[in-house]
């Protein structure tokens, strides 16, 4: 058994204070000045502790308040309330909602998995990742303990070009040139950022936290710099240029080169591979409604990792285009269909927000998943897009200090990773591998209205 | 058979107000410097709203205003006040209360039908939340005109929980349904003991969660579902002969498949000793029951409980997976008498947000394939299917028995009734800042046990009254009639109201 993954995680303070959904407004005018004063039975003590940030002028109140109303229902005038934020309600937008960006900062920040009481709020089911459910097991088939460690759930995926059988000759040596296969331990990579402010300290910050965590990260050709020589272990590098520019020495250190999908897509993984056998190579493909053809055919043609992309909102290029978790369920059938899903590795990405999408896209048939805005969002980024239209980032993401900025990250992933673990051990399973197209272990929504409500209110 | 032959009749509902000096409502009103306190406000409401004072009168009530609809009205102070002093507004931190699936306004209903006892008549939709799917897109389909008009008296809301033709005791409940497992440590004992003594005054159970079994419930055993879990904490051979129903939990829907945990923070000494376990260390009830891993064992477990209780019935709580259906199947050979499946939206101390959302399915899926898969296998009048796990209201409550479960299982409607407001911070610090889910001895003397249990009493009397209203409207003299109706409901999404012979609501 591989020694067991743990990521360290330890408390990694904001820099900024967090906007919260809803705030305190107190009024000081018909006060009675009463001898105990309801802000001082505070359970919270919110009160005691209040401080100002100067820099926004955001109250402590509103972010350490819990929203027990004791204050407003206790005060004798009626002096406090509480009313929304709008400046929370406007993180964001539909996709990247102001829900998923304060989760996103809260595990950043504590390396914990978000926990509370009092049963679900949300909506029913929604679009996209919110219209499945991923199954559990009792009394028919045992579950596994892998947060309490009692059991060992690994999440350790290969990636790479597998063989299905080996040949041998008279002599019976193995006549088999296997290819190269990277193993990481988690499913997850870090993709290129669709937007954010100058580059230089939040890459270092992405690549310190993939070299702690053992991933890697996509990074443009024309973005190397001297800073990144250390992390070359750790980078895929991603062909935006001329392959000609390639040097030896990179091509050397190298583990893992991403080329773009096109008619010159077989040359250049040849020349790749003539550079140095032993680099493995990702074909990215911008997922459209011929895909699942296309990867057959590159599969065919010896492709060793499909990298999948869908745009920052989980969906395909084209007109009425297709969520990820729908275009490579049908991918993954039709490799399966084809007999070659094994011998391909998909890498998925494009709007994975949550812990939850890492799961729910593996069991759509992803071996391992891209993961971008939420590295930014690690480090307090708002999902305001200014930096897309050259407006300074509110969170001075320009000038973060990678090695804050890789703690806030690896705080994340852990907290996913431990997410994971409770949704492979409620359906009893052992590896993340095998979670790979279980699609009989989830629940669509399609699937379920389809059979339960559609029949409703009609005579039987 | 009606609830009366079995139980006599129901407690009488009695006002039990908010324990906070102003009790949340939609509207807020004030009283401006202009008032000349003639108290003609005082007079004309005829809800309470205002008490005399000295200077002006005192708004005391805002939570019982009418709000804007009032305008039409005779009484409409604000339009009569002499000096234009009144002003009327929606309350602003009214839109900060609730979520999607409980409301504001579903909030501040409960707490209408808890402190009354009767329907909310203020601007509030009691009947569906705000998720957008499920209950919330459901609709029953009411008869333009009812046929005759049947008496009150003459609809039973009565079940009975041993269908299983065995010679255990038959046990009927007046209402379809009982208090759901909330362990001593997850709520204070006061709340504990509220749930039980509501409970027996309304002829039904309450189970009590993974905690063991307080002394102070022993004069309730008769209303008391013990329930044997995965950490066994508190099980004894004494506890389970005490009671008339004893309950495996399997699983729990807001944590399907994962075990438990209580915080070290809430393990206090009492706590501690009940649980046989050290103050101050952190809980954990493992998953699964190491013990079971097929039916067979399953049925070992059963027969476990029912050698030691030859009375008792067997109840079995499960999740919400894929195979539901066959667990329910496994549960029936196994000799379970009920099976309660808690789906995935329901209510716990604290659970992991993932698994809250995504772990197995809505109840308003489950349930539905589980009848009808026991009807196919010929056994559906054999044993009891209760449903539990994101039941909110009356109107979630019949729907469910029309989708095909014969009653339900509550929690945290319960809570909320006890002035819960869903700041889902149960599990942080001390607990429970308003009192209910909390070990703190402190906070724990925030409730007084008989308003806490007179306000339960209250909110499911009106809950009674909603389910006969229901049952009258569809012309059914018994609520076993409205099971597995799917004809009798419609779901929004797909099917237009032209398409149906009746009013929806």
């Amino acid at each position: 058994m591989p020694p067991k993954y743990h990521i360290k995680t330890e408390p990694v303070p904001s820099r900024f204070p967090a906007i919260t959904r809803s705030g305190v407004i107190a009024w000081d005018e018909g006060c009675l000045k009463c001898h105990r004063c309801v802000k001082k039975d505070c359970v919270y003590k919110v009160y005691e502790k209040r401080s100002l940030e100067v820099r926004e002028m955001l109250d402590s109140l509103d972010t350490a308040c819990k929203d027990c109303f004791r204050c407003v229902q206790g005060c004798p005038q009626r002096l406090i309330q509480k009313g929304l934020n709008p400046q929370y309600k406007a993180l964001g937008d539909s996709y990247w909602t102001p829900e998923i960006i304060a989760a996103l900062w809260s595990q950043a920040e504590s390396g914990r998995i978000p926990v509370s009481g009092a049963g679900y709020g949300g909506p029913f089911a929604g679009p996209g990742f919110d219209a499945m459910w991923t199954d559990m097991s009792e009394i028919v088939r045992p579950t596994r303990d892998g947060i309490h460690g009692r059991e060992y759930i690994s999440t350790t995926v290969d990636i790479g070009r597998k063989v299905m059988a080996l040949e041998f000759d008279i002599a019976g040596r193995i006549t088999t040139t296997v290819p190269p296969l990277v193993e990481i331990p988690l499913p997850i990579i870090f993709d290129m950022l669709p937007w954010s402010p100058a580059r230089r300290q939040i890459t270092l910050a992405l690549l310190e936290a993939a070299q702690a965590l053992g991933t890697f990260v996509v990074m443009r050709q024309s973005e190397m710099s001297p800073d990144v020589a250390r992390y070359l272990a750790n980078v895929i590098l991603y062909i935006d240029g001329d392959m000609e520019d390639l040097r030896g020495e990179i091509l050397k250190n190298l583990l893992i080169i991403e080329i773009p999908d096109g008619d010159h897509v077989e040359e250049m993984q040849k020349f790749i591979k003539e550079k140095n056998s032993g680099t493995l190579v990702f074909i990215r493909m911008e997922l459209n409604p011929t895909s699942a053809e296309r990867a057959v055919k590159l599969t065919r043609d010896g492709a060793e990792v499909l990298h999948l992309v869908a745009d920052e909102y989980g969906l395909e290029k084209g007109k009425d285009p297709c969520f990820i978790k729908e275009r490579m369920r049908e991918i993954h059938g039709r490799l399966v269909e084809e007999g070659l899903r094994d011998e391909v590795t998909l890498i998925a990405s494009g709007g994975i927000a949550m812990a939850e999408h890492v799961a729910k896209i593996i069991i759509c048939g992803a071996d391992a998943l891209g993961v971008d805005i939420p590295l930014l969002v690690a480090m307090e980024c708002r999902v305001c897009r200014r930096c897309k239209e050259g407006i300074a980032c509110p969170v001075e993401l320009d000038s973060v200090d990678p090695l804050w900025g890789a703690e806030r990250i690896k705080n994340m992933v852990a907290a996913w990773h431990s997410q994971l673990l409770e949704v492979l051990g409620a359906m009893g399973i052992r590896e993340a591998r095998r979670l790979r197209g279980e699609m009989g272990r989830a629940m669509f929504f399609e699937d379920l209205e389809k059979e339960v409500f559609a029949s409703m209110g009609k005579r039987v | 058979m009606s609830c009366k032959e079995d139980t006599g009749s129901y407690p009488k509902a009695q006002t039990m107000p908010s324990r906070f000096r102003h009790a949340l409502g939609k509207h807020r009103v004030t009283i401006g410097s202009a008032c000349n306190n003639c108290g003609h406000c005082v007079a004309l409401c005829p809800y309470g709203v205002y008490k005399a004072g000295s200077r002006r009168p005192k708004v005391i009530a805002e939570h019982l205003c009418l709000g804007l609809s009032c305008s039409q009205n005779e009484f409409y102070c604000v339009s009569r006040c002499p000096v234009q002093a009144i002003s009327l507004q929606l309350n602003p931190s009214f839109e900060v209360l609730g979520d999607r699936r409980w409301t504001a306004d579903l909030l501040a209903s409960t707490w209408h039908m808890a402190e009354t006892g009767r329907l909310p008549y203020q601007d509030l939709n009691y009947k569906i939340g705000d998720s957008g799917g499920g209950f919330d897109r459901i609709r029953f389909i009411f008869p333009k005109q009812s046929s005759k008009e049947i008496p009150d008296d003459a609809i039973s809301t009565a079940i009975e929980l041993n269908r299983s033709g065995d010679n255990r005791p038959n046990i009927a409940i007046p209402l379809p349904l009982y208090l759901g497992g909330m362990s001593f440590g997850s709520v204070s004992i006061v709340t504990m003991l509220a749930r039980v003594r509501a409970a027996a005054a309304l002829g039904t159970f309450c189970c009590t969660g993974e905690g063991g079994y307080p002394d102070e419930l022993v004069p309730y055993d008769d209303h008391v579902i013990t329930q044997v879990a995965t950490g066994l904490f508190g099980v004894r051979e004494e506890t389970i002969k005490r009671v008339r129903i004893v309950e495996f939990k399997y699983a729990q829907g807001a944590k399907p498949g994962l075990g438990g945990h209580l915080l070290g923070d809430k393990v206090t000494p009492a706590v501690a000793a009940m649980r046989e376990a050290v103050a101050g260390n952190a809980l954990f009830s493992p998953f699964p029951f190491h013990s079971v891993y097929s039916v067979e064992d399953h049925k070992k477990h059963v027969d476990w409980i029912k050698e030691i209780n030859h009375k008792a019935l067997v109840a079995v709580k499960v999740s919400t997976p894929t195979d539901v259906d066959m667990v329910v199947v496994g549960s029936f050979y196994a000799g379970a008498h009920i099976v309660q499946l808690d789906g995935s939206y329901g209510g716990t101390g604290a659970a992991p947000d993932i698994a809250k959302k995504n772990i197995a399915m809505p109840i308003e899926y489950a349930v539905p394939k589980v009848h009808t898969f026991l009807q196919a296998e010929g056994i559906r009048d054999k044993i009891t299917v209760i449903a539990s796990g994101g039941i909110r209201t009356a109107y979630d409550m019949a729907k469910i028995i029309a989708m095909g479960a014969d009653g339900v299982c509550l929690g945290t409607a319960d809570l909320v009734a006890l002035e819960c407001i869903r700041c889902h911070h149960c599990e942080s610090g001390r607990g429970c800042a308003r009192g209910i889910a909390t070990t703190d001895p402190a906070l724990t003397k925030l409730i007084e046990i008989e308003w806490a249990t007179q306000r339960i009493v209250n909110m499911y009397l009106a809950w009674q009254r909603q389910l006969t209203d229901i049952l009258k409207r569809l012309g059914m003299r018994n609520v076993t009639e409205l099971v597995g109706r799917f004809d009798l409901l419609a779901h929004l999404d797909y099917i237009k109201p032209d398409e149906v012979e009746g009013e929806l609501n």
